[in-house]
């Protein structure tokens, strides 16, 4: 029995040492063609958080670009006849995971451009490699104005794009709604410590608000993936506050809505794009806490532009889910780079990047879009309000 | 004084999740010596057993906590027979790193297995209103789920004292626990006894992951390691190896971590309750009810 025991507990430690391997990193591909471009195809990487934290930024995006490169192929391709092949990546939404995917994209797949990851830390990771190659990445999302520009250097990052707003945008229309719209003037701020986008959001709110004419009653700050916010509401309520700016991703701002909601917090919360989610009414512990809560984000399902509401109508049909702002702006990148494609009139990634930097008057379905010298898009910010769980676009404003 | 009385009833919820937890890690401690580091992911399990009880079975959640302290139960004591009792013979840090492993194995294992979603329990298992109380003139506000944590806790911990106390199963615990070879002497059925400890404690585990879920309003495959730790400062805290210990240890640490964050900053708590793990081991290493041996299990 002794030598069955030792071969049991080897065969464990064995299994063991494979479940922690194949939880480290999944690789999945979208595409059964892989490799080499050939003479009628035309590779391009999607790289995204298909699975982790913020899993659902990346599955919707990527299944947008999916569908409006199957409506390209359909129509025709692009230079006249070539087909688009998609090469999906999974990042886990870790950097060193993105900064590996996209070398393996270029290297491996060939690929004349980048599209994706959604959120900013990733990007920057994977546009490192983007730029050592120097191919063209456009992010749909990646918010932080640090992803085009170089904080240090004040440098643009010639082969970095996105078709979003930055965090400064977002936060100076967020303090100007919270202020004139929904007449705030004692806001409580709780953002995460150990979060880029978090901070950012919060710097320029705090600053937009005061200038604004409002006073910052509480600052609270937490770490991304902490679970109790009860003790820093319980102050946040004592400080008599009129408004909660939570600027975080929709994981933590379930919990937060939850537990102020149970602390009988009741005056309105604010966010920005994290939290456009269809998980966060079951985060936030039902619709009916989200109620009275707005966030600024980059469209509204509910505009009734056509072309827009034609997105919508495809992407419910193929998915059978409603597009959330992340699959929208993954729309628009695809279409974007397609167009861009066009305009150079080659697929070399050279050319391609000198388009994209020229974009003038795009019209997207999220906003026209024109392309800055940062390589930030100059476009609207839409202010969404959630009624019973559902989005509802409360107004747009053009920054 | 509205604020600290709020952050006592913010803490005694935390605190009695952080006790039911440390339970298990005191009376595997007490009888074995050994820290069961992948306690807190047989919590995790116990949450994810509910969570399929009530979502798939379409039962209520009073028979997901049975099914689900059950279900760890025999979690815990698969555990035990696999990882544990092989080296029962073994230096005392083989069994330690072999926990370190099968907590790893689990926490990877259940993101494999269930994937990184964050799920929450449907809506309206427990009816969540809030409690508006009045404390010495002070308006405060509990809800019904803080009630019933501190609730379940204490009958809970209630229904330990017993079976330590007043059973049979008990008293073989405690014989085992003050010393294993003269147990064996007497007749007892020492392999038995450790597994009975382990069942215990992992149904305690799995009705502390529930009430976490609930209280959270979220569970996943990873949700077992910060309680779980968290909980071994409490059991160190209070004593490890002592019962009341864990209590008392489970309580002053969710109560004082509460108040960290209530009057610090959030970002402060977790390094200041570890700096606090390494004075109590400098200063008092037997915990604060450490004097205390004839409670040993």
């Amino acid at each position: 029995m002794g030598s069955v025991k030792k071969v049991a507990l080897k065969a464990l430690a064995l299994f063991m040492a494979a479940a922690l391997i194949a939880g480290c990193g999944q690789q999945k591909s979208g595409s059964d063609k892989q490799g080499v471009a050939g003479a009628n195809t035309i590779n391009i990487g999607v790289n995204y958080e298909l699975s982790g934290d913020v899993a659902t930024y990346g599955t919707n995006s990527k299944d947008a670009i999916l569908l409006a490169f199957e409506e390209i192929n359909q129509k025709g391709g692009v230079l006249g006849g070539k087909k688009i092949n998609a090469i999906v990546l999974d990042n886990g939404g870790k950097k060193e995971e993105a900064m590996s995917a996209a070398a393996k994209l270029i290297t491996e797949n060939k690929v004349v451009a980048l599209l994706g990851p959604a959120t900013s830390g990733a990007t920057m990771a994977a546009a490192t490699m983007a730029t050592k190659y120097k191919v063209p990445i456009i992010s749909p999302s990646a918010t932080s104005p640090d992803v085009t520009v170089d904080p240090q250097s004040k440098k643009v990052r010639d082969y970095v794009f996105r078709v979003c707003f930055i965090d400064p945008t977002q936060a100076i229309v967020g303090a100007e709604f919270a202020t004139k719209d929904l007449g705030a003037k004692k806001a409580a701020i709780i953002y995460s410590n150990s979060d880029e986008y978090s901070k950012g959001l919060y710097k320029v709110f705090k600053e937009e608000f005061v200038k604004d004419g409002g006073q910052v009653v509480a600052e609270e700050s937490f770490n991304s993936g902490d679970q109790d916010f009860r003790p820093a509401l319980t102050r946040v309520k004592d400080a008599g506050a009129d408004l909660i700016y939570v600027p975080a991703y929709y994981g933590d701002v379930g919990k937060i809505v939850n537990q102020a909601r149970e602390l009988g917090i009741k005056v309105p919360m604010l966010g920005a794009d994290g939290w456009d989610s269809p998980k966060l009414a079951e985060y936030a512990g039902g619709a009916a806490n989200l109620n009275n809560t707005y966030f600024t984000n980059h469209y509204a399902a509910s505009d009734p532009n056509p072309r827009l509401q034609a997105f919508v109508k495809a992407f419910k049909e193929k998915y059978n889910r409603e597009p959330d702002a992340f699959a929208a702006l993954g729309y628009d990148t695809a279409y974007l780079l397609v167009d861009a494609i066009e305009r150079a009139g080659s697929a070399d990634p050279e050319a391609i990047r000198n388009a994209l930097a020229s974009t003038k008057d795009f019209d997207g379905i999220t906003s026209k879009i024109t392309i800055d010298q940062n390589h930030n898009p100059v476009k609207d910010v839409a202010i969404i309000t959630m009624v019973d769980g559902k989005q509802t676009l409360k107004k747009k404003i053009t920054h | 004084m509205a604020v600290f009385f709020q952050q006592i009833i913010n803490g005694l919820s935390l605190g009695s999740i952080y006790a039911l937890i440390a339970l298990g890690y005191t009376m595997v401690y007490g009888i074995i010596q050994l820290i069961n580091f992948a306690h807190g992911d047989i919590m995790m399990a116990g949450a994810y057993i509910a969570f399929f009880v009530v979502v798939y079975l379409k039962l209520n959640i009073w028979w997901a906590f049975i099914i689900s302290m059950i279900g760890s139960a025999l979690l815990g004591v698969i555990i035990e027979r696999v990882a544990y009792k092989p080296l029962r013979n073994a230096t005392r840090l083989a069994p330690l790193i072999t926990a370190i492993g099968m907590s790893l194995f689990l926490e990877n294992g259940g993101l494999m297995v269930l994937g990184t979603d964050i799920r929450s329990y449907p809506g309206g298992l427990i009816t969540n209103a809030q409690l508006p109380l009045t404390l010495f003139g002070i308006r405060l506000t509990a809800t019904t789920l803080q009630l019933l944590i501190l609730a379940i806790t204490i009958v809970m911990m209630i229904i330990l004292q017993y079976i330590v106390h007043y059973t049979r199963a008990g008293k073989a615990m405690r014989a085992v626990s003050y010393d294993a070879d003269a147990a064996r002497l007497m007749g007892i059925n020492v392999d038995n006894t450790i597994s009975l400890t382990f069942a215990l404690g992992s149904a305690f585990a799995a009705v502390a992951g529930i009430l976490l879920g609930l209280y959270y309003n979220n569970i996943q495959p990873l949700m077992g390691i910060m309680p779980g730790l968290k909980a071994f400062v409490a059991a160190v805290i209070g004593g490890i190896g002592l019962i009341p210990g864990a209590m008392v240890g489970g309580f002053a640490l969710g109560i004082f971590e509460t108040m960290v964050s209530g009057y610090w900053s959030s970002n402060l708590r977790d390094p200041i309750v570890f700096l606090l793990l390494i004075l109590i081991l400098l200063v008092k290493p037997a915990g604060l009810l450490g004097k205390n041996n004839t409670e040993k299990v």
